[in-house]
């Protein structure tokens, strides 16, 4: 479950690649991948992680081909691949 | 995957963790799960800067040392199964068939999130939930922030969110400022908590620390830029690019309420002195069963690890401590008690239900919370009404309802493992 401190990881989010330190949320890391986003709304609107507790359901992402995972109680892995449907 | 447990906690925070050592030590085959990929619940949350707390390290440290305790993070429960047995999904593992002689609750409180015109735009979170991806390893430094709603959760998200660089340019306390004295006058009685207060507010001079206020709009292009607060009579608009704002907690009663437990008039678990809930084999503790913070779900927790190991320790030093947070819960509740600015309505076109899109005018014209949910979808979205439920009940006072199984969107797969085992009670 721990990670040791200053440790990197490397993930894919939109085709964009980002290197995080370890046990980084993957909500954190699409903010340091610099999207807007996690996803967007029945009328069109985007969101981001609201509850940031597992609740809410706005930061739902695709991890790993997994649709719907959220983003919030998902910690970063090296070579993970994050898909979103927010805004670029 | 089948799996049996003599007792089975759910959600690893202060109450869960405290609840398995006192069950383990006792001799019971203990299975914590909890959703989050790190033990520690909200008010221990750990991240990549932030090691875990001192108490936690020592509990965890006590159960990784116990031969039958079993720990497992990323796992939700998804339904349940008869007789006393659960359907869970695990990130790791997949779907799971657990089984348990008895069961302790601990599934703690989210925040009560209210909504105002513009709160569905990227940058505004609830305040614990800026603390918990600040923790989580969101970048904010350099950022203006304006920490907002109700309660010490507000102080605890600033002292987070300052340790980290940003600028905090205004607190906005619904509470009125004569209610908050009284308050501050009265933690003389838990002098930790006193203590707790200097620490979070330290170089308050300065701060924007503004008492019966109320955020009623934020505006931006995309994301947040700007928002509106409501101080007494005047409106004030500053420039910021985050608003965090939270009413309080709400308890998390989703499983216990599918399980048969009675709850109080507060909506949370109804427990009696032993922290049993109305329905045989059934435990609860922590904020589930009201909210008291994070000493009194240490003791509570306790007491229903004690409770499920038939173990008969003299319980009554445990229950005088229990005694003490409980009056101190009930002065929180009484000073951050959402006031009518804080209730009141937003404008008819702000979105109440942010998975439907649904309005304010379209759910205020229902009748009651069903009524909502068969015309216009309202709570019928991925988060079951979590969100958008506890608002329609502080605006409407409507009765809600509780997410059905599968609790949480799960896979195919999981739903599968099901199949053996008719669900003990749906709606």
């Amino acid at each position: 479950m721990s990670s040791r401190t200053g440790e990197r990881v490397r993930l894919t989010i939109d085709a964009r690649t980002v290197e995080v330190e370890a046990g980084t949320l993957v909500v954190a890391a699409l903010v340091i991948a610099g999207l807007r986003g996690t996803r967007t709304s029945v009328n069109g609107q985007p969101r981001a992680a609201l509850c940031g507790m597992g609740i809410c359901q706005e930061c739902r992402v695709t991890i790993d081909g997994r649709a719907h995972a959220l983003a919030c109680q998902t910690a970063c892995r090296d070579g993970q691949i994050i898909q979103t449907t927010g805004p670029a | 995957m089948n799996q049996h447990y003599d007792v089975v906690v759910v959600g690893a925070g202060p109450a869960g963790l405290n609840a398995a050592r006192a069950a383990a030590q006792a001799g019971a085959r203990v299975a914590v799960f909890d959703d989050n990929p790190r033990v520690g619940g909200q008010v221990w949350r750990q991240g990549p800067r932030h090691a875990p707390q001192a108490p936690l390290r020592e509990v965890h440290a006590a159960l990784q040392g116990l031969p039958d305790v079993t720990l497992l993070s990323s796992v939700r429960v998804v339904g349940l199964l008869a007789p006393r047995a659960l359907l869970v999904e695990s990130a790791e593992h997949g779907g799971m068939r657990v089984s348990y002689g008895q069961l302790i609750l601990a599934t703690g409180a989210r925040e009560r999130l209210l909504p105002f015109a513009g709160w569905t735009l990227p940058g505004v979170t609830g305040a614990g939930a800026l603390q918990a991806l600040i923790k989580g390893g969101t970048p904010v430094r350099g950022e203006r922030i304006v920490i907002a709603g109700s309660g010490p959760l507000l102080l605890a998200s600033l002292a987070t969110a300052r340790a980290a660089g940003a600028q905090v340019v205004a607190v906005v306390e619904q509470a009125s400022a004569s209610s908050l004295t009284r308050f501050v006058a009265s933690l003389t009685a838990t002098p930790s908590k006193l203590l707790q207060a200097a620490q979070l507010t330290r170089g308050f001079a300065g701060l924007r620390y503004w008492t019966g206020s109320v955020v009623r709009e934020a505006r931006g292009a995309g994301r947040v830029e700007q928002v509106t607060i409501l101080r007494g009579e005047r409106q004030i608009t500053l420039a910021c690019d985050r608003i965090a704002c939270g009413y309080g907690l709400v308890p998390n009663v989703t499983l216990a309420q599918a399980l048969g437990c009675a709850l109080d008039e507060r909506g949370a678990v109804r427990v009696d002195d032993r922290q049993r809930t109305s329905v045989e084999g059934v435990l609860a503790a922590g904020e589930c069963t009201g909210i008291g913070g994070m000493e009194l779900a240490r003791v509570e927790g306790e007491i229903a690890g004690h409770v499920v190991s038939g173990a008969t320790p003299d319980l009554s030093t445990l229950r005088v401590q229990r005694s003490r947070w409980q009056r101190f819960a009930q002065r929180v509740e009484d000073t951050f008690a959402p006031g009518e600015a804080a209730r009141a309505l937003p404008s008819d076109d702000t979105v109440l239900c942010r998975c439907e899109d649904v309005t304010i005018g379209e759910v205020r014209v229902c009748r009651e919370w069903r009524d909502a949910k068969l015309h216009t979808r309202c709570g019928m979205g991925a988060c079951q009404g979590r969100v958008c439920g506890a608002a329609a009940r502080t605006y409407f006072g409507w009765q809600t309802t509780q997410p059905r199984p599968p609790f949480h969107p799960a896979q195919i797969g999981t739903l599968i493992q099901a199949v053996d085992h008719e669900p003990a009670s749906t709606e």
